[in-house]
């Protein structure tokens, strides 16, 4: 359980990033965090694996203060996998790359060997093995990092825009796996911009705007509430706009999913799906 | 990494700002052929405080205090090792001697003088003025371009190196643990990422330079032109001034060392 005790964040540059937010992630929650550029997102979700404290405030961790704790004992429970892969990819071969954490963590010798074998095959990277990560392409080497994570298997799974660069065959892809890592009852949490990802999920939505939550419940409650996304600077999903502008028809307004959509537009036309 | 704070660059307004870079870096050479003259810790004393004014009228008093306490680790292991390397050679069975002390003294000061007046340089001048004034004085553009643009990386390169350092914590990685050598191969992770995002943006920059048509045309014109105005000349004078003054006490004034001022 993730606990964000009325933080304040400010970097050394002067930017106040966190104003006094407050959240409770539980357990096993799928929890998607949006909002603009600058909202403060990735701050937050940085402190929830204590690579930034808090100004003012307090993350505690399963009941732990995260000031209490270093970053690598934290990172063994919550797992980030950052944005980019190029930041952290530097092995010769994708095998030393997924099992560098395991070392760090301390893993014995044969263990390491067998979790690096499970996570490759978790995520179709088995024939890359002895590859060189600087070879693959950019969805690959974004499923490696995600493979170097997910290898010494926390309870805590955050994604930094994981949908970014990916086509939508990867997005597919990301979002099945996604969905079943959190049917394993992992907690995952994942920093978006892309609504149409997140409709698809449907997760727990927690909207961001200038270093607070303006909203915070189901996706399909927050992504079709006109006022509060345009808080976020984000645009409902198209399911969602379709059926705003379908109102005066009296369909309902909260949709966002496009099979419940096509059923409930197929009853109301009387045509039996 | 506070002391690069202090030479960080930040766009504020001052008379300072608007003088000639070539003047301000005629100014900083000027400084530093006096604190380099001098090795008695009154001059010394005198070149600190005269640049005082500078940080004022640029108004980067937070900056400069920073880059100063930045420097003075540095300037304390300046000071340990002319005090110690010195002490063997010479006094070394006697206690130190006052005039040990203070050449010890002067030169961590010197050292401090210099930080001082470098760091007011590149607190009030812009890295675009600074190409434009390596320019003007007839450098070839493709050296003042790889200047400005060594400079202008310089920043974002700090940035992705904290987040290098991030996602690798993040997987466990202690930077701080181990013995010496250990400590230097932790570093590997964070300098391999570094140094290939840093390869790969060069060659993006290249190709995005050569599709802006980079060296089409023989002579380059700039849309601003320095000119000398009445502070540049002023203050071309004013280090004139005291670079005369310093060399005729250096030459004909007897400099108080510490020891006179104790005798008293």
């Amino acid at each position: 359980m993730i606990e964000v005790k009325d933080v304040y964040f400010t970097y050394p540059n002067g930017v106040e990033a966190l104003r006094g937010l407050s959240l409770m992630i539980q357990d096993g929650e799928f929890v998607a965090i949006m909002g603009q550029n600058g909202a403060g997102k990735t701050t937050l979700v940085k402190h929830f694996n204590g690579l930034l404290k808090a100004t003012r405030g307090e993350v505690m961790v399963d009941g732990v203060s995260t000031r209490e704790v270093s970053v690598a004992s934290l990172a063994r429970k919550v797992g980030f996998v950052f944005q980019n892969p190029d930041h952290q990819l530097f092995c010769e071969t994708v095998e030393e790359e997924v099992a560098f954490a395991l070392r760090n963590f301390g893993f014995k010798e044969n263990a390491i060997k067998r979790r690096v074998t499970w996570a490759l095959s978790l995520l179709g990277l088995t024939q890359y093995r002895q590859t060189s990560p600087f070879m693959l392409s950019g969805g690959e080497r974004k499923r490696v990092a995600l493979a170097s994570v997910l290898a010494w298997n926390p309870k805590v799974v955050i994604l930094d825009e994981p949908t970014i660069g990916q086509d939508y065959q990867q997005k597919e892809k990301l979002r099945q796996f996604i969905v079943q890592l959190n049917a394993q009852g992992k907690t995952v949490i994942i920093v978006t911009h892309d609504v149409e990802f997140v409709a698809e999920c449907n997760p727990r939505v927690v909207l961001m705007a200038q270093g607070k939550t303006v909203a915070d419940g189901v996706a399909k409650k927050i992504l079709t509430n006109y006022d509060v996304v345009a808080r976020a600077s984000i645009v409902p999903p198209q399911i969602a706009q379709i059926f705003l502008g379908l109102e005066d028809l009296g369909l309902p307004t909260d949709l966002i999913d496009v099979y419940e959509a096509r059923r409930i537009l197929l009853n109301s036309l009387g045509v039996s799906p | 990494m506070s002391v690069f704070e202090g030479f960080r660059f930040r766009r504020v307004s001052s008379p300072i700002h608007q003088l000639d870079p070539r003047v301000k870096f005629f100014y900083v050479c000027v400084m530093f052929v006096i604190a380099v003259m001098f090795n008695k810790l009154l001059p010394l004393i005198l070149l600190f405080f005269v640049q005082m004014p500078f940080v004022w009228m640029a108004d980067v008093q937070r900056e400069w205090v920073r880059s100063m306490r930045g420097a003075l680790m540095f300037a304390f292991i300046i000071f340990l090792f002319n005090f110690v390397f010195q002490y063997f050679y010479t006094e070394y069975p006697q206690l130190p001697s006052i005039t040990l002390i203070e050449y010890s003294l002067s030169m961590t000061l010197r050292f401090i003088v210099l930080v001082e007046s470098f760091s007011v340089f590149f607190l009030t001048t812009s890295p675009d003025h600074l190409g434009l004034a390596l320019e003007q004085s007839r450098v070839p553009y493709e050296f003042c371009f790889a200047f400005t643009t060594a400079v202008r990386f310089v920043p974002v390169l700090a940035e992705e190196a904290q987040t290098i350092m991030d996602a690798q914590k993040a997987r466990g990685l202690e930077l701080e643990r181990g013995n010496f050598m250990k400590r230097v191969r932790n570093y590997i992770p964070i300098l391999i990422p570094l140094i290939v995002s840093a390869i790969r943006r060069s060659l993006e920059l290249a190709e995005a330079m050569e599709s802006r048509a980079w060296g089409a045309s023989e002579k380059r014109t700039n849309l601003y032109v320095l000119k000398p105005k009445r502070p540049d000349y002023a203050l071309a004078l004013v280090s004139v001034l005291m670079l005369i003054l310093a060399i005729y006490a250096w030459r004909f004034l007897p400099i108080p060392s510490l020891t006179t001022f104790l005798s008293f």
